[in-house]
């Protein structure tokens, strides 16, 4: 993962990044293996599957097989899809219950139409954003893949892609070309108030859309919306088009400031400025 | 390799015709037989994605001519007989080593360790 400070996409393709030891830490570092599964759980959970009817699903960048499991344990059934033979050699000695294929998803997803009931993707679509070969577009390998998953995908079922996008323009990318080959949906951030635990999961929905599910730990920037807005603003004798109104006091300061600034001579502001003359003067 | 997955697995080199590269023709030289546990509601809802023909004529190139009939029963669900032997036939024969070709351009895909290689080169894809 970026432990490192340094992104593992910048290191190289990953076919070599994921080589044998790298594919190592996904079955003997815990901490790796844990938040891969809680990834899993939260992307199944937002894809939304009918409880009582076992499905077919689709594992983009499945590596060792972690986000397998917890679909197997779900009662579903998947196949999966990598392109480090390391990361699936890993997955093949675990004995995982999904069928795996080494295979670029930049290069399409190759599978008949309409077969699969649902897509889920833990920390790989943002490895297409990266030229590795001369031959290498993003934008054209993401719209490739984009467009052959959502052929790939049964009408009204859903694809959760969680990612590391590195920037806003890269968010900007993905999401672009996915709506370019049809999708509907969007992001759903959980908890986008913590450096650490912010995760982004990319929802598609194929065919009719519904409405886009909400991210955890998002209860608090609600809650902002609804407090008063704070402004240090006079509006009291303000009208719709924010002037003063005329002969105010507010309307003669408004005017005074005004010629000083064209530079001519105005008398100082003072507490009697803009006041009635009395008729006792 | 699970004889589903050959199913819904098509060739996608650049290319072909719409629809093409499939089925992928199998030329397997190491078949096993894996046990997997019976899903009853799982097979039939698999059964309207199958192209029927594409999977008698996978299981009986690779030895295991199975007794299912040349087309699905209309009552299917209920027969749990049928299901149990297409059960068998997707889920538990599978792929070892071999080679996989596509129908339309003869491109060959590896199947090693039981993992089909689809990795296609920079002037195929």
């Amino acid at each position: 993962m970026a432990g490192s400070g340094r992104r593992p996409e910048h290191r190289g393709p990953p076919e070599l990044f994921y080589d044998e030891a790298e594919a190592r830490k996904y079955t003997q570092n815990s901490r790796v293996v844990e938040i891969q599964s809680q990834m899993s759980e939260r992307a199944v959970e937002l894809l939304g599957l009918p409880e009582d009817r076992p499905c077919l699903l689709l594992d983009v960048g499945c590596g060792s097989g972690l986000s397998g499991d917890y679909i197997s344990e779900e009662g579903h059934y998947w196949i999966g899809m990598d392109i480090s033979s390391a990361m699936l050699d890993v997955a093949v000695e675990r004995e995982v219950e999904g069928d795996l294929l080494l295979a670029d998803v930049g290069h399409g997803i190759p599978f008949r139409p309409g077969m699969f009931d649902g897509c889920i993707s833990i920390s790989a679509v943002q490895w297409l954003c990266n030229a590795d070969k001369k031959s290498h577009s993003p934008p054209k390998r993401l719209y490739r893949f984009f467009s052959t998953l959502y052929t790939a995908l049964a009408r009204g079922s859903r694809a959760v892609l969680q990612l590391y996008p590195e920037n806003s323009e890269q968010l900007e990318l993905i999401t672009a070309q996915a709506m370019r080959a049809g999708f509907t949906g969007g992001m759903v951030v959980d908890y986008p108030n913590s450096a650490k635990a912010k995760k982004f999961f990319l929802c598609l929905f194929v065919g009719a859309s519904s409405t886009l599910p909400k991210g955890l730990g998002t209860e608090c920037a609600d809650e902002e919306i609804h407090q008063a807005k704070f402004t240090n603003e006079r509006t009291r004798f303000r009208n719709v088009k924010g002037k003063s109104v005329k002969k105010s006091r507010d309307w003669i300061l408004e005017k005074k400031e005004r010629r000083r600034r064209q530079g001519k001579e105005v008398r100082a502001d003072t507490k009697y400025t803009g006041r009635k003359r009395r008729p006792q003067f | 390799m699970k004889l589903l997955t050959h199913n819904l697995l098509t060739s996608h080199v650049r290319g072909l015709r719409p629809g093409g590269g499939f089925p992928l023709r199998i030329q397997a030289s190491e078949v096993r037989v894996r046990p997997v546990p019976f899903n009853a509601p799982f097979v039939a809802r698999l059964v309207p994605r199958l192209q029927w023909a594409a999977l008698l004529q996978a299981a009986a190139s690779l030895g295991h001519p199975s007794e299912l009939p040349p087309e699905p029963a209309p009552d299917y669900e209920a027969d749990e007989e049928f299901l149990r032997r297409l059960h068998h036939l997707l889920l538990e024969v599978e792929v070892v080593e071999g080679v996989l070709e596509c129908p339309d351009s003869g491109r060959r895909f590896p199947v090693s360790k039981g993992i089909p290689n689809m990795l296609l080169g920079d002037d195929e894809a």
